[in-house]
């Protein structure tokens, strides 16, 4: 039976992480060096992890996919960070921001998590101006904040729009320090293939080198995982190429339980999809929303004519546009929440006022902001974000309103982790959005690099202390002993099977097909009849994948097709997991929405005495059915009620 | 308005680091202009695959502009005919109908060529190892608002830190010469009071390593921030002359 | 102090400084030979040319400037070479088609040869017969005896091929001037987006006004004072 015990301190909610602090094990100075910790990934949460563990003392071995750790994804968020500063005078506490975030994933998270979280806002800020992170200030010279979605405080720090890219930069920049310094020992374009267990305990992993092709053992007394997030199961998505979820999906084989799989975030501000070539969905940041108006036209027939291309949205009258979620959300909105804004765009669209030529667009309309703050003004805080959309869309924002559509952008499931970020495999660790700890069902815009750096630069060095104390005497292995060798075995035999398969398709004819069917049926909203279908069909593409995929050249030297394979073997499982995991949770929840399971007016609809708790799967076998176990959430502080921001 | 277009195009081939490379003519028929430059080579590649071949191999990830992964010299400039765009927000828009477009990898010493159209671009990352950070552990650091930064610096150290380390400046430049990369990192710290304590030692350190690892001597062409996607400015190559000259001349 | 000239831009503030060096003496050099065009029989221009003999400038000034045009001229080889290299030996078969950078900064190399080649002649044509061989005619002025530089510059300038071969010379010149000038500054570390402007504009009507100035010298020698 998997071990799912949350291991929550004692004590009430803001209490219990200095109280965890105040009793947990210590690794003393001259231990450290005879201990060493395998990090994958160099996203935030990766690269702070690997950072911090390394000025420490820890010998680390850091992993990446890309040419250089600053390629991770994290490089993309473009809107902001969180923290409970209260810089702006508005109301702001470390309780406000636990309190909006347990609400704003629909009471569906961890409540000791998340204040922790919470709690260590604040020093990230501090940490990343140390580091030289050029956040937007006043002419003051103080720190300068704007609203976002969820929450009616202005919390959120920015760098332009280009936040993640300073904050990993930041980030980046205190790993290649560690690099300089001997403690980090990074390797570039090697991929992890496998976990490698030693006495039930996560001992180190298998690596393929992208270059050579080569396979590698590294030995760790602990491993970490910080590969980020699988939505690029749905082919399309606001992820990079290169995001995958192979490393979560090799944890998860070994007996790491894979929580709420089908929590995934669906960003209402997205450029539309146009053609069939499509290869990524851009996203537009949802800061948009402090200016612009989202609306469709009030009429159907005006709706049928720009999609027909006789009418531009500027020639709708004001009185015949359909500010939505204004008229919805009155209290917050444009500000909603992520979940509520994309249900309420694709509503639109379902009932035929959708725009752009498939119909599957609305408008996000920066006029009237223009009007009241200039354009420069406008310019001065979107300027890259518009130069982006006319780049790609080749229209002009500033004199037509944007056009966007929701799409997958961030999975709040993940690897399941208790308290100290460790799965349910012993000396097995996952942060940032690899884990499922902290957003429960929908994640608040800003959020996430907030609970990267707070898992790599103010939890993990900590918590993993706690269980490398109990090692210090461990010696380190060579990677010669029978469990590293055999791992090395079976991963090498993993892709000689893709190479012999020598089919007709090619890995991303597969991939858009499994794509398709995880945006029809486990997407936005989601019914029985629907998943139980994908489960068949994702079936089907598993079939068809391992006896018909090619993959032209070999497993020596460079081989870009293989490694796509080898992601795309392991998004096939991860979207039988998700559709699995969103058949089971009959309610809807955040980014999960049951059609079965909504108000009258078409709100998600919860059902706590059934569902409150994180759906954590366990690994049975190949083609053996997963099976289900829960770990029960409650909430001491945090009143669960049916979300409203009208 | 949406469009299909047929082209030509003259790709770099490369087997290997020490294998020798050619020049391989592909056609493709039905390109639309909607696409962007790395979805017309998705294009090649599918067709590639589908014939039997092998696919180009080409560095790209985020695809919107900001992960600095892709690298392809088109038509005898880094990220092709466009202004202030990476490859990947290149669109086929900017191509006529029947073009002939050639693909080269980033070309430098400093950059060699792993396969096809991939180069390695580790110099970079040992660069910054070199000092291009401030010398701060985790933990410990004083209030975010302890210290004012006039928005204008901060503004300025923005600019310079928006680079996304692509290469493109060295890929352009007729003297193989990294300044604008590292010029960027200099300023961008040196400009912000926590970067200015070490502000010295960092400008040496990192030119040292810039030079150690090949690069050329700036000759102030400004190539560089014309293809730079991101508009770094030569002003930050004026700042780093200044600020190592003043460490050296300190010394 | 030691290391700074092994650097990168250790070299380039050598190439900075011993340009603005020249640029020093191209200002007094220009001075001078527009005095040519006062219509005095060459007397100004003879006293003139007799004071830069004086053995402290000939024997203190000209060695130092000799050493600028070598350090220029040596660090230019050097990176020119180093640069070379950094490149790479695989070039683009697309070419460079990079917009809005100034032609001259990407062939200062070439020029410099141009305008040394260019050197090499003024050398031969002036320098060795008045300072070194002492081939050229004397006359007196005010009682002092001296070398009649002014007809040895108008004779030469009585023949048309050298008359261009002269314009093409300060034309290099120019060209070499439009960049390096501002360059120089850039490679100081004294500029900035402002500044910049500033330098280059600078730089390129200093360039024009050296270079239409020895041109102008030439042309009108030959055309009104023969």
């Amino acid at each position: 039976m998997i071990n799912l015990d949350s291991k929550i301190p004692q004590g009430p909610v803001a209490e219990k992480w200095s109280n965890y602090k105040a009793n947990q094990k210590l690794v003393n100075p001259a231990n450290k060096r005879k201990l060493d910790i395998i990090v994958v990934g160099t996203g935030l949460a990766g690269a702070s992890a690997a950072a911090s563990f390394g000025e420490m003392g820890f010998n680390v071995k850091n992993f990446t996919i890309q040419d250089s750790p600053r390629r991770a994804h994290s490089i993309a968020a473009q809107g902001g960070i969180n923290a409970a500063k209260n810089y702006p005078n508005d109301g702001d506490s470390v309780h406000r921001l636990f309190y909006d975030t347990v609400k704003g994933g629909d009471y569906r998270a961890r409540e000791a998590n998340v204040h922790r979280l919470a709690e260590v806002s604040n020093d990230i800020i501090d940490q990343c101006v140390a580091q030289g992170v050029p956040f937007a200030r006043e002419y003051g010279g103080l720190l300068d904040n704007r609203s976002f979605g969820g929450a009616q405080v202005s919390r959120t720090f920015y760098a332009k729009g280009q936040t993640g890219q300073q904050l990993l930069i930041g980030a980046y920049q205190a790993l290649m320090r560690q690099v300089n310094a001997g403690t980090v020992d990074l390797h570039t374009r090697t991929e992890i293939v496998d976990i490698v267990m030693v006495d039930g305990k996560a001992r180190g992993v298998i690596a393929r080198d992208l270059v050579t092709g080569e396979f590698q053992r590294h030995f760790g007394h602990a491993v970490v995982l910080a590969t980020g997030g699988y939505g690029n199961a749905f082919f399309l998505s606001t992820n990079a190429m290169g995001s995958n979820g192979s490393a979560a999906i090799k944890a998860y084989q070994k007996g790491a339980a894979f929580a709420n799989p089908c929590f995934a975030q669906i960003h209402p501000t997205c450029i539309p999809v146009h053609g069939e070539f499509q290869s990524k969905l851009t996203l537009m940041s949802e800061s948009l929303r402090n200016d612009g108006r989202i609306w469709v036209p009030a009429k159907k027939e005006d709706a049928e004519a720009i999609r027909a291309g006789k009418l531009k949205p500027t020639e709708i009258a004001e009185e015949n546009r359909d500010y939505y979620l204004e008229r919805r959300y009155p209290a917050f909105g444009n500000l909603v929440p992520r979940d509520v804004a994309s249900r309420a765009a694709k509503e639109r669209c379902d009932a035929g006022f959708g725009v752009g030529t498939t119909g599957l667009a609305v408008y996000l309309d920066f006029k009237s902001s223009i009007e009241r703050l200039g354009e420069d003004a406008i310019r001065a805080r979107y300027g890259n974000l518009f130069q982006m959309y006319e780049k790609i869309v080749d229209d002009n924002p500033y004199e037509t309103p944007m056009m966007i559509y929701p799409a997958i952008h961030y999975t709040m499931g993940g690897i399941w982790v208790d308290y100290e970020l460790q799965t349910s495999v012993p000396g097995l660790f996952a942060a940032g959005e690899a884990n499922f700890s902290d957003h429960g069902a929908n994640r608040l815009g800003a959020s996430a690099l907030m609970q990267g750096l707070a898992d790599g630069y103010f939890v993990l060095p900590y918590t993993i202390q706690n269980y490398l104390a109990d090692d210090i005497s461990t010696p380190r292995m060579t990677g010669d002993e029978k469990e590293f060798v055999e791992a090395e075995k079976e991963a090498k035999e993993k892709f000689e099977k893709l190479l012999s398969i020598k089919g007709e398709r090619s890995v991303d004819n597969l991939h858009k097909e499994l794509g398709l069917v995880m945006w029809d049926f486990v997407g936005m909203a989601r019914n029985k009849e629907g998943l139980e279908q994908a489960i068949e069909k994702i079936a089907n593409i598993k079939k068809e994948f391992y006896s018909n995929v090619r993959i032209p050249g070999s497993g020596e030297g460079m081989n870009v097709e293989l490694e796509k394979a080898s992601r795309l073997a392991d998004f096939i499982d991860i979207g039988d997991l998700m559709a699995r995991d969103a058949l089971h949770r009959e309610e809807s929840c955040g980014g999960h929405f049951r059609e079965e399971y909504q108000t009258e007016e078409g709100e998600a609809l919860r059902q706590d005495d059934k569902f409150a708790y994180a759906g954590c799967w366990e690994y049975q076998g190949e083609d053996k059915a997963p099976v289900m176990h829960k770990e029960e959430l409650t909430f001491e502080v945090v009143k669960v009620a049916q979300r409203n921001y009208k | 308005m949406e469009n299909n277009i047929s082209l030509t195009l003259k790709v770099w081939r490369q087997n290997g680091p020490k294998e020798k490379g050619r020049f391989e003519t592909y056609k493709l028929e039905t390109v639309s202009t909607d696409s962007s430059f790395l979805e017309m080579m998705d294009i090649l590649n599918e067709q590639l695959i589908n014939d039997g071949k092998e696919p180009v191999a080409f560095d790209h990830d985020c695809r919107e502009g900001i992960c600095g992964m892709c690298s392809l010299y088109i038509n005898g400039r880094p990220h092709g005919p466009d202004d202030d765009v990476t490859t990947c927000q290149l669109h086929m828009r900017k191509f006529k109908n029947g073009e002939t477009i050639t693909i080269e990898p980033w070309r430098s010493a400093g950059f060699p060529v792993i396969k096809d159209l991939i180069v390695n671009r580790n110099a970079f990352d040992t660069i910054i190892a070199s000092g291009g950070y401030t010398s701060i552990s985790t933990g410990g650091v004083p209030d975010a608002n302890a210290i004012p930064i006039s928005k204008i610096d901060a503004d300025e150290a923005m600019d310079a830190a928006s680079c996304i380390g692509c290469g493109a400046c060295v890929a352009t430049c007729k003297n193989g010469s990294a300044m604008l990369f590292v010029s960027a990192k200099v300023s961008h710290l040196a400009l912000l009071p926590q970067g200015q304590v070490e502000a010295a030692r960092r400008a040496k350190n990192m030119v040292a390593k810039m030079d150690e690892l090949g690069f050329g001597n700036c000759t102030n062409t400004g190539a560089c921030e014309v293809e730079c996607p991101k508009g770094v400015s030569i002003s930050n190559i004026a700042r780093l002359n200044r600020e190592f000259l003043k460490a050296k001349l300190a010394d | 102090m030691s290391t700074i000239f092994g650097s990168s831009i250790g070299r380039k503030l050598l190439m900075s400084l011993s340009g603005l060096f020249l640029v020093t003496f191209l200002i007094i050099h220009l001075s001078i030979n527009l005095l040519l065009l006062v219509p005095d029989g060459g007397q100004m221009f003879n006293v003139a040319a007799n004071f830069m003999a004086m053995p402290l400038i000939k024997y203190g000034l000209q060695p130092v400037l000799a050493l600028g045009f070598i350090v220029h001229i040596v660090y230019a080889a050097i990176i020119t070479l180093q640069n070379n290299k950094a490149r790479g030996s695989a070039k683009y078969a697309s070419g460079n088609n990079t917009k809005d950078v100034m032609w001259a900064s990407k062939n200062m190399f070439v020029l410099g040869l141009t305008v040394t080649a260019f050197l090499i002649v003024h050398l031969v044509d002036y320098w060795i017969p008045l300072q070194i061989t002492h081939g050229a005619e004397s006359i007196t002025i005010d009682g002092v005896q001296m070398h009649n530089a002014y007809a040895l510059v108008n004779a030469a300038f009585s023949e048309a091929w050298r008359v261009a071969l002269y314009v093409v010379g300060s034309l290099g010149l120019t060209i070499h001037l439009t960049h390096g000038f501002w360059s120089a500054f850039q490679t100081l570390g004294l500029s900035n987006s402002i500044w910049r402007c500033r330098w280059t504009v600078a730089g390129i009507a200093f360039a024009w006004i050296v270079g239409l100035g020895f041109a102008a010298i030439a042309i009108l020698q030959f055309a009104f004072f023969q």
